[in-house]
């Protein structure tokens, strides 16, 4: 599959006015063309800020090191021009707090109308036609009259949707959903995650769906990313991070998910919480949780290696490999060459 | 709307009716105006007389009564001193002050509010700083004190400008920039703290993440957004243009509403006072009022809320 955007060893300080902290370590990953790759942690954990980053939206407290690719061409620390021009068109990304993330002073319409002209030169009549459309094809019903309306005049779903249709105005090739789901409550966050998935089937669009919820990336992600205390430390094809996780936060999350079919029991919860950026342990970020660790976890931070027979499935956890060791332990840590074919 | 204009207009006449007794109450309590009138020499029977005239030998509500009904029909007495009806002496003053209240109003918004904004936007760097630190010191010197310092250099010792008095327009500028200065201060500092408030807000995310160039973000986003918190500190200004430069006026001898005010309160001419309290009152309530009424406007959250099938 053909490489859309790559994120290359990735790492970025806050400046807290005193010195800088660094919030993510050297992050790799690719997203292919029509991908959907899930980004999954707990909050906290870099995800937010991971394609803040790659997007130059972090703002000027924000230290930025290491490479982004846009279909080969490198976008990090471009000019804002250039940067300003594949927001919102070739990438677009929506947000965790539908209702906040639009301006209530705009009319919806008048929202998405300026997506229009600035990615596809739309104005006057033919601009209020593809906005009313493309609030049809969100799912709202009498998209003329909306599109009069107010932000706070509808439902936190509603926004979401109008989130989504503002998203799809540049066309892109890759849409970011930052928690799309987390502040809508469990009938509509099903509903918008189907929307999602059928507007991703129609436009052959890339997703990057991030969730603090395993859950919700499971069913739609064809890869998943796990990430913990600024580092992503598995990373595989979502069937074979269900069958066989290799790193025990991830094994952590599974245990976690509420069982559909079977009895209902009690959620184990990984005990403890993740640790804030300045307070990193020395080795492994996990260990002050883990329920394996032992002396050679605070040595240092385990490297991210291939894991098991897939080519594709990485983790970084010392002891991960003792109970199955990797064929391909020996190869480059350089993964995106690894990318499935 | 309707509901929500009936209801600050209610709020409002509220509001005068409390101002209206207060008046009275802080006036014809605080001491007899008939011995500070006449002075204490006076024979008896002038203070009857003087009392018998003013209705003040009457039961206090009795006076009350009275009083609330000729203030309804805007009868508002004569000045206690010269015999002329208050409203008169008061009123030939407004324009006076409003020589000087109105340019400042115009000095501190045309300096406030862009200062503000680029505090704002350019939050933490040398700009904000300097910025931050001629607003902290424009609103804690009090502007007796900076006027009296502007006089002592652009009076004394540069021999510009006048001192104090009235009599040509250049009288009126060091009042009128004393005025602007402090104001623009307490403009720029809330007007940085509206737009810090909506910069981080994550439609404004949004609006960069959509693809716009950060000045559009700043003028088609922040700026709207963060002019709805700033029209009630504007509302504020104008509300005071009257009352507002009662130490300005005394600093520089302008013979404006201020002071009148201290030499009224000086001689207790009560139905002065008075007027300029009811003035002050009235001007701050419909201000107020005014500003609500722009909010139903701007804002669109408190329009009314159209009649609507749920999600
Ligand atoms: N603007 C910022 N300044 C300082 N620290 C930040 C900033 N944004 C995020 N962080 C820190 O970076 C870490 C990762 O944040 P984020 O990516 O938002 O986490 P999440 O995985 O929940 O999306 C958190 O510890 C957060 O406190
Ligand atoms: S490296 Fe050690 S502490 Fe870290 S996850 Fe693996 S076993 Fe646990
Ligand atoms: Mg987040």
């Amino acid at each position: 599959m053909e490489t859309l955007l790559s994120i290359e060893d990735l790492a970025i300080d806050f400046d807290q006015g005193k010195r800088f902290v660094r919030a993510l370590h050297g992050v790799s990953l690719t997203v292919a063309r029509g991908e959907v790759l899930g980004v999954v942690g707990e909050s906290g954990c870099g995800k937010s800020i991971t394609w803040l980053a790659a997007l130059g939206l972090l703002g000027s407290r924000a230290r930025i090191s290491g490479s982004v690719q846009l279909n080969g061409q490198e976008i990090a620390g471009a000019p804002e021009n250039d940067l300003a021009g594949l927001r919102g068109g070739r990438i677009a990304m929506i947000f965790q707090d539908p209702s906040s993330s639009l301006n209530p002073v705009h009319r919806i319409g008048r929202q998405i109308v300026e997506a229009l002209k600035l990615h596809r030169g739309m104005t006057g009549a033919s601009a209020d036609a593809e906005a009313a459309r493309l609030l049809d094809r969100v799912g709202i019903a009498n998209a003329t009259r909306r599109l009069r309306e107010y932000p706070h005049e509808m439902s936190g779903g509603m926004n979401q949707r109008i989130m989504i249709a503002m998203a799809l105005a540049g066309e892109p090739d890759l849409l970011i959903a930052d928690e799309p789901t987390t502040a809508l409550d469990a009938t509509i966050q099903a509903q918008i995650l189907d929307l999602l998935t059928e507007l991703r089937r129609d436009s052959g669009m890339a997703l990057v769906l991030i969730s603090h919820d395993l859950g919700v990336v499971a069913d739609m992600s064809d890869r998943v990313a796990v990430m913990y205390g600024g580092r992503v430390i598995e990373e595989a094809d979502t069937g074979s991070l269900f069958d066989s996780p290799a790193h025990p936060y991830t094994k952590g999350l599974i245990a976690a998910l509420p069982d559909i079919d079977g009895p209902r029991r009690r959620l184990e919860s990984i005990p403890g919480t993740v640790p804030a950026p300045d307070r990193l342990p020395p080795g492994c970020s996990f260990a002050p949780r883990c329920a394996i660790a032992s002396k050679i976890c605070d040595a240092r931070m385990p490297a991210f290696l291939p894991y098991g027979e897939s080519q594709s499935h990485f983790a970084a956890c010392v002891k991960c490999r003792d109970e199955k060791p990797a064929e391909s332990a020996r190869l480059s840590g350089n993964k995106h060459v690894l990318v499935p074919a | 709307m309707v509901q929500y204009l009936l209801m600050k207009i209610f709020r409002a006449l509220v509001t005068v009716t409390l101002i209206v007794s207060a008046a009275f109450v802080v006036l014809r309590l605080s001491g007899d105006p008939a011995i500070i009138i006449l002075g204490p020499e006076a024979p008896p029977e002038a203070f009857e007389a003087f009392r018998r005239n003013w209705g003040l030998d009457q039961p206090i509500w009795v006076q009350y009564f009275k009083y609330f009904v000729a203030v309804a029909q805007g009868d508002l007495g004569n000045s206690m001193r010269d015999g002329r009806s208050a409203l008169v002496v008061v009123g030939e003053r407004i324009p006076l002050t409003l020589a000087i209240t109105l340019p400042a109003l115009f000095i501190k918004l045309a300096i406030g509010l862009p200062a503000g904004v680029v505090a704002a936007l350019y939050r933490n760097t040398w700009v904000d700083r300097l910025i931050m630190m001629l607003s902290v010191a424009g609103f804690t010197v009090p502007s007796f004190v900076l006027g009296l310092v502007l006089a002592m250099i652009f009076a004394v010792w540069l021999g510009w400008l006048p001192s104090g008095g009235s009599d040509t327009w250049a009288h009126a500028v060091l009042p009128t920039v004393t005025m602007g200065l402090v104001g623009a201060a307490v403009i720029a500092r809330f007007t940085r703290s509206a737009m810090l408030e909506v910069l981080g807000q994550p439609y404004i995310r949004t609006a960069s993440a959509k693809g716009l160039l950060w000045r559009n973000v700043v003028r088609s986003h922040a700026l709207p957004n963060a002019a709805i918190p700033t029209l009630t500190i504007i509302g504020f200004l104008v509300g005071s243009l009257v009352a507002g430069a009662v130490v300005v006026e005394s600093v520089f001898s302008w013979p404006g509403v201020g002071r009148l005010l201290v030499n009224a309160v000086a001689n207790r001419d009560l139905a002065v006072v008075q007027v300029i309290l009811l003035l002050v009152g009235l001007t701050m309530v419909g201000a107020n009022l005014a500003v609500d009424i722009l909010y139903g406007i701007v804002d669109p959250r408190l329009r009314i809320k159209r009649l609507q099938a749920g999600s």
